[in-house]
């Protein structure tokens, strides 16, 4: 389909977002006391378009952090009992207003996971589908974005249905698939711009956004080493040292997305739960025998950065699994820094 | 306390070239500003990458005690109490702790300072008490007392209570009429208030655990919200589960927290954690003229019984 | 593409108790609705997560054989949870199955071959899967020699024990049972440790030969030196891993050792393989 631009006045802003809401349930940033999250906008609630940068990425409109997949009931007396049937969830059509475009391409990277040749999960996918991603450019990036060394940036397009420029006393909206379309039509936006200045407006955006990020991680060796003599290298117990093995930095990362299964019970009802999970968790490999392939935490820190940068990179050879988002390392209670361990593992040469 | 910094890198560099410990736990410099990182140093050519400056906000002493051999550990007021209560409880020998002691006037509040000024802050830099924070859109000058992390302004125990050696001078202990507001404020609201109080702070509580594993008194093998056979807690984000891990964890730090701070500057979600262990803290004080860590000889009153305890629950 | 996470619901048709400790049962499965026998056609080599509502979800080898039709076998070992309350269950009671899961024996590569199987403890379970495809009367003429070394603690400890003495009577496969002890004094078979019985009794290797290994990791650790002594080189000794799993179709990141999946990519790797991974299982 052809490029198409709308220009938006801020004044009509609100008013569209808020048409959008007979077709969409809307998410977006919403500010609080600790800072700003992505969450589903109450019907008063407009998304914050002004916001510097989320502690949580928009993972969780995929993938909520608990959800339940399964249910049944365990009383016998019941027909169907122990059989069990997909659980209901609301997957009428979503938009998430003003994601990050690292976000975006974060979600791209989460889809290789969820949607393989093999097996399709039917809850991120259906979600997926039903999602319309708006989002926002960002003017200015912060001192932890390193998005343009991950093979994202600010303006980045890739996952994005509207990619929106803010341009002071407007929006401009760079429309990119026919659910962008779909989703300005159902807000009211259709001034029309003029494609090749809006392309040449957004492009000096473009730079001048990037030439602001001074944040950056080296990756362009790790594909020529070894997993083995990354794996074996020497460095790890330095590195590992500081860790307190919390699951922030799995949680927040937006390209993280181990769960973990569990059934819980009300009485005779059962429910399939996935939550998310984390590789940083000590009882997370530990076998039903007591024996745990990653019992000491060298060994998940280890984990967690040959899974990021290396396993990720071989196995799909679509760049490193990270979008450069800065959040781990804003997050991190004793600040390791995945760019310094990045660092690390690209410059290191196995001593013969 | 700057001038400490040379100090604790002498030390450190003659305890390691003498051999009479084998690591040096301390910090060193973050990545970005504001930021420390918790560093085991092996070699006295090392040494300079130790340093301490009021963003050290951390516990050492819950590295300390999972380190075998010999060992150096820097430690403020409220981190050698913690190794105290470590002693106790059989967690480390005293013999295999060398303690660098480092009288402390406080820990700067990471997120007191981003709120005071605009932009994501890009430097930071400390001047005795006067602090220069910078970002893309402004330069702002803050006191650091206007700054402090909220156990430091209530904290009566800034010396090292057990050390071999001091980095620097002792400096005076705050005289506190009242060490407990913040907790006679949530004893003041009525029921219905208080629970909802609780309930708004585990709101955001993404079970990440960084408020248990950053507290060095959580240092069971198996915490109970991991057990399997039976599981006494679900995993997921049900409320009750959540709340459940929260409240659990302050009764089993009841009696030997010493308001470290550790487990509020972890949290992702600034949640204030210390929320739930001040008022047992208040209680211990109260009811046990007990305050955790003090002393080496002494067992915390819910680990003792003797005949003069307070015995009104029994009715 | 269905919901990989949804079990196809079956009824416990038999429990046999597997071994004199009774910590091991063999549990026959049949699935409720029509249909579901055939969308679960595996190989051998396959597992399967053994789902129970309301408790969890076990990964274990299919013991059964794609030649057994009818149903499905499995012998767990009760060790935690979901496998103690699966040992409770009855005969007739509901639960689920997910699957097939996994990579199987490499079986297109092993026509026309000898194939040496050795196992140990109850990680006999996809062997058995595998022996009696082999031994089917439409398949004995694809493979060359079978020689299996199995052992366990004790007689009583030995898996399936009555199809073993039925194979062992048998010309067209040499079984090498044995036990690490006992003091029976009508033992027939061999006693000593798996890895000492394949450096006496297994075939020294050559370009025909694979050896397929299944077992506690200990009884790998010493097996594999018995198999190099022997000539076999790492692209002919095949292994079956177990790792900790939740998902089992390689989306909740727990099994992975270095790039590869246990669940996905495995459980079947040729020792070459393994040998360019971490050891994290």
């Amino acid at each position: 389909m052809k490029m198409k631009f709308i220009t938006i006045d801020k004044k009509d802003w609100a008013k569209g977002i808020d048409k959008s809401r007979e077709t969409y349930q809307l998410f977006g940033p919403v500010k609080d006391e600790n800072g700003c999250r992505i969450d589903a906008l109450g019907a008063d609630v407009q998304p914050d378009m002004n916001y510097t940068d989320s502690v949580l990425s928009a993972k969780s409109v995929l993938f909520p952090q608990s959800e339940k997949i399964l249910t049944t009931s365990l009383d016998e007396s019941v027909e169907d009992h122990h059989i069990m049937k997909r659980a209901d969830t609301d997957y009428t059509p979503r938009a998430v207003i003003g994601i990050r475009p690292y976000d975006a391409k974060a979600v791209l990277l989460v889809k290789m996971n969820f949607d393989t040749k093999d097996y399709r999960d039917p809850y991120w996918c259906d979600a997926y589908e039903a999602t319309t991603f708006v989002g926002l450019g960002i003017n200015r990036p912060g001192p932890f974005d390193f998005s343009t060394s991950t093979g994202s940036g600010p303006f980045n397009e890739d996952g994005l249905d509207i990619l929106l420029a803010d341009m002071d006393d407007k929006f401009l909206a760079k429309v990119l698939t026919s659910k962008g379309e779909a989703f300005a039509a159902s807000c009211g936006f259709d001034v029309e711009a003029d494609a090749k200045e809006s392309q040449v407006l957004l492009d000096v955006l473009k730079k001048e956004a990037e030439s602001n990020i001074t944040a950056a991680v080296e990756t362009d060796k790790l594909a020529g080493k070894t997993i083995l003599d990354l794996h074996e290298a020497p460095f790890w117990d330095d590195i590992s040292f500081s860790c307190i093995n919390c699951g922030t930095c799995t949680y927040v990362c937006p390209t993280c997305w181990c769960f973990d299964i569990q059934d819980e019970n009300k009485q005779k009802a059962s429910t399939r739960f996935r939550n998310w999970d984390s590789c940083m968790a000590p009882l997370f490999t530990r076998h039903a025998t007591g024996h745990n392939p990653r019992g000491e935490k060298t060994q998940r820190v280890r984990q967690r950065f040959m899974h990021k940068l290396k396993y990720f990179l071989d196995k799909y050879e679509e760049g490193i699994m990270c979008v450069g988002c800065g959040r781990c390392v804003k997050s991190c209670p004793v600040n390791i820094d995945i760019r310094e361990v990045a660092k690390t593992m690209n410059g290191y040469e196995k001593q013969e | 306390m700057d001038t400490c910094i040379e100090k604790i890198r002498a030390i450190a560099r003659d305890l390691l070239e003498k051999g009479t410990v084998e690591k040096v736990l301390g910090f060193a410099d973050g990545t970005i500003p504001m930021a420390t990182s918790p560093i085991a140093i092996t070699s006295k050519e090392d040494v300079d990458k130790l340093t301490f400056t009021s963003t050290c906000g951390l516990n050492l002493a819950n590295y300390a005690s999972k380190e075998k051999g010999k060992i150096a550990v820097i430690a403020k007021g409220c981190d050698s109490r913690n190794l105290v209560t470590h002693i106790v409880e059989n967690q480390v020998q005293r013999d295999n702790l060398y303690i660098i002691g480092v009288p402390c006037t406080g820990m700067v509040d990471k997120v007191k300072v981003a709120s005071a000024i605009e932009g994501e802050i890009s430097g930071f830099e400390e001047d005795g008490d006067t602090l220069k924070v910078t970002s893309s859109l402004q330069t702002l000058t803050v006191d650091k007392n206007d700054v402090l992390k909220d156990n430091c302004r209530y904290c009566t125990h800034r010396n090292p209570v057990l050390y071999d050696e001091l980095a620097s001078d002792l400096v005076e202990e705050q005289e506190l009429d009242n060490p407990f507001p913040d907790v006679d404020a949530i004893e003041a609201l009525d029921p219905e208030a208080k629970w909802q109080h609780f309930q708004d702070l585990t709101q955001n509580c993404i079970r990440c655990y960084a408020c248990r594993n950053a507290c060095p008194l959580c240092y069971c093998p198996t915490c109970f919200v991991d057990e399997s056979g039976p599981q006494w807690v679900g995993k997921g984000q049900n409320k009750t589960d959540v709340d459940t891990f929260h409240f659990l964890r302050a009764f089993h730090c009841a009696g030997r927290c010493t308001d470290c701070g550790a487990c509020v500057e972890a949290c992702p979600m600034g949640i204030n954690v210390r929320d739930f262990t001040r008022k047992l803290n208040k209680d211990a004080l109260d009811m046990f003229g007990w305050e955790a860590g003090l002393d080496i000889t002494k067992r915390p009153p819910l680990d003792a019984y003797s005949p003069e305890d307070p015995n009104d629950f029994i009715k | 593409m269905e919901n990989p996470y949804m079990p196809y619901p079956v009824r416990i048709d038999d429990i046999q108790i597997a071994t004199e400790d009774k910590s091991l049962k063999t549990f026959k499965f049949v699935f409720l609705n029509e249909g579901d026998e055939e969308k679960f056609a595996y190989q051998a080599g396959q597992f399967a997560e053994l789902s129970i509502p309301g408790v969890g979800e076990i990964p274990i080898g299919i013991a059964s054989s794609p030649v057994e039709k009818g149903f499905v076998k499995f012998t767990v070992f009760r060790t935690g949870v979901v496998t103690s309350h699966l040992h409770n269950m009855k005969v007739g009671d509901i639960m689920g199955l997910r699957g097939p899961l996994g990579n199987w024996y490499p079986w297109d590569k092993l026509e026309g071959k000898n194939v040496v199987i050795i196992g140990g403890g109850f990680a006999f379970t996809t062997l058995r899967s595998s022996i009696i495809y082999m031994l089917d009367p439409a398949n004995r003429s694809k493979f060359g020699n079978i020689d299996v070394v199995y052992g366990a603690r004790s007689p009583g400890m030995l898996l399936y024990r009555e199809e073993l003495y039925e194979w062992e009577k048998r010309d067209d496969i040499n079984m090498h049972i044995t036990v690490d002890g006992t003091d029976d004094p009508d033992w027939k078979y061999n006693v000593g440790f798996v890895p000492t019985i394949v450096e006496q009794k297994a075939p020294q290797a050559d370009a025909d030969t694979y050896a397929i290994v299944c077992g506690p990791p200990i009884m790998i650790k010493f097996t594999q030196p018995a198999l190099t002594k022997l000539g076999y080189t790492e692209d002919q000794i095949i292994m079956s891993l177990e790792n900790r799993m939740k998902c089992g179709i390689g989306m909740c990141g727990r099994c992975n050792i270095g790039k590869e999946l246990v669940c996905k990519d495995g459980p079947v790797f040729t020792l070459k393989e393994l040998n360019k991974t971490p050891k994290e299982y």
